[in-house]
């Protein structure tokens, strides 16, 4: 029954997503019957200034997105951890504190090194 | 039969009823948004602002409307069809459905569920999914760029967004979104009737937490993303008709949920100014709730007519270098105090 009820809770987020998805639907179909349709092959070209596109948009990036997407993987499941720790801070008493300490310093190792390796830069 | 009627049947209609009047009051309070961001900004600018569409231009946000749906769908030849579809789709619903755990008074939550703040952490995470989709699917290089740009601001914010999170839940004792506003309540200093709102003890976090909201939202002065003079529109530089306004919407809608969340989380949500009895009436709640929202929602206006934007490199810095140390630092020391003055809350 209990788990029952917990799940009862989430029914009402379920009935809003069922809707954010029809209004969603509804504004985009609704735009192909409301608008006049008229392409040509000009107007469907990719907006370049007025160019022809050179090459495919899909080319060669930066590596910096590479590492600060790897950098927030790292960060963002720390936070995960910190989340429950954060909320039984009270019960697991100071043993709990200087363990996460622990685990946030050698985490900062690592965050200083990556630092100091100059992956931050961007110029 | 009466038994499925109470049961079932009446439950459902209060859950829709209140979903179709928060959709309704959020697409409205969106549309004005439109149109006090351009007041506003008017007046910063020494400009009288839209006011030719109905009396104080009050009708420009259904005319806008109105002009983006009848406009044609432009599906570029090279795109990814159905991504490009989705990906304003997919902003839209995301920035919609984290609203069914705001609490606009101790009462009136859709969904009051015990991890409020995980959910709202996780469908903001997911936002940048919609932006990666728009640029990847576009085949454009402006789009391409503007993605990627955005992609990576969203990204390293949302670490010291976490952060901020994670110092309030330990003042807090709480993920759920009521009990955080509740444990609000008890004045500051031990005075009963002044507010306990965590903007005070957590004012260096407020602070983070606004500026990481901007550039989470990609409002100015971090909206490099769409710099006009660059990147033209950015991600949405092949949209147009609805598939845009989508966008347009989930933007103007996740600005609000960052309001929301800022109230909720350092201005104490529903609670009133001042703690006293005539002002504490349940029935005033989603109006101090409402008013608070409109004051953060003013300062994103403010913010944006009063600075120049950022370069990527700044940007960057103060993402990794300046907000990641300092919030960390500031949930470590807050962690501190309480675990040695005694202060945590105590969980049931």
């Amino acid at each position: 029954m209990s788990s029952l009820s917990l799940l009862r809770e989430y029914l009402p987020i379920l009935i809003f997503l069922g809707i954010a998805i029809f209004m969603g639907c509804a504004a985009v179909g609704l735009s192909f019957v409301a608008g006049k349709q008229n392409p040509d092959s000009e107007k469907l070209s990719p907006y370049e200034c007025g160019f022809e596109p050179f090459e495919d948009a899909r080319s060669k990036f930066d590596v910096r997105f590479y590492l600060v997407a790897i950098l927030f993987i790292i960060f963002d499941l720390e936070v995960a951890f910190l989340f429950p720790w954060a909320i039984t801070l009270g019960d697991i008493g100071l043993f709990g504190f200087w363990s996460m300490v622990l685990f946030l310093g050698i985490l900062t190792i690592g965050f200083v090194y990556e630092w100091k390796k100059g992956a931050l830069e961007w110029e | 039969m009466a038994n499925f009627l109470t049961d079932y049947l009446i439950p459902f209609a209060w859950i829709l009823g209140g979903i179709i009047l928060t959709v309704a009051c959020l697409m409205g309070g969106m549309a004005y948004l439109t149109l006090f961001e351009r007041k506003v900004l008017a007046k910063i600018q020494l400009r009288i602002g839209p006011n030719i569409v109905g009396p104080f231009g009050l009708l420009q946000p259904i005319a806008d409307g109105l002009k983006l749906l009848t406009k044609e769908t432009i599906i570029p030849s090279g795109a990814n069809r159905a991504v490009f579809i989705l990906a304003p789709m997919m902003t839209f619903i995301l920035a919609l459905t984290a609203w069914a755990v705001i609490p606009f008074n101790q009462y009136m939550v859709l969904a009051n569920i015990n991890v409020g703040v995980l959910f709202l952490f996780a469908i903001s995470s997911l936002g940048v999914y919609g932006i990666i989709m728009a640029g990847w699917a576009s085949n454009s290089k402006y789009a391409f760029l503007g993605s990627l740009r955005a992609a990576a601001q969203m990204v390293s914010y949302e670490v010291s967004m976490g952060l901020v999170l994670v110092t309030v839940l330990l003042c807090a004792g709480s993920l759920n979104l009521s009990q955080i506003v509740l444990a609000q309540s008890h004045g500051w200093f031990g005075v009963s009737w002044l507010p306990g709102w965590y903007v005070l003890p957590l004012a260096p976090m407020a602070v983070v937490f606004f500026v990481s909201g901007l550039a989470e939202t990609n409002r100015s002065p971090f909206d490099l993303v769409e710099g006009e003079s660059e990147l033209v529109g950015g991600y949405f530089v092949e949209y147009s008709s609805m598939t845009f306004a989508l966008f347009y919407l989930g933007e103007y809608m996740n600005m609000i949920l960052v309001s929301a969340m800022t109230s909720i989380l350092f201005l104490g949500g529903w609670l009133p100014p001042l703690n006293i009895e005539i002002l504490n009436s349940p029935y005033l709640g989603p109006i101090w709730f409402v008013l608070k929202t409109i004051f953060v929602l003013f300062c994103f206006i403010w913010v944006r007519g009063s600075f120049p934007r950022f370069r990527y490199d700044q940007l960057m810095r103060l993402g990794w270098k300046i907000f990641l140390p300092l919030s960390l630092g500031y949930l470590l020391l807050v962690a501190f105090v309480l675990v040695y003055m005694g202060w945590l809350p105590k969980v049931a």
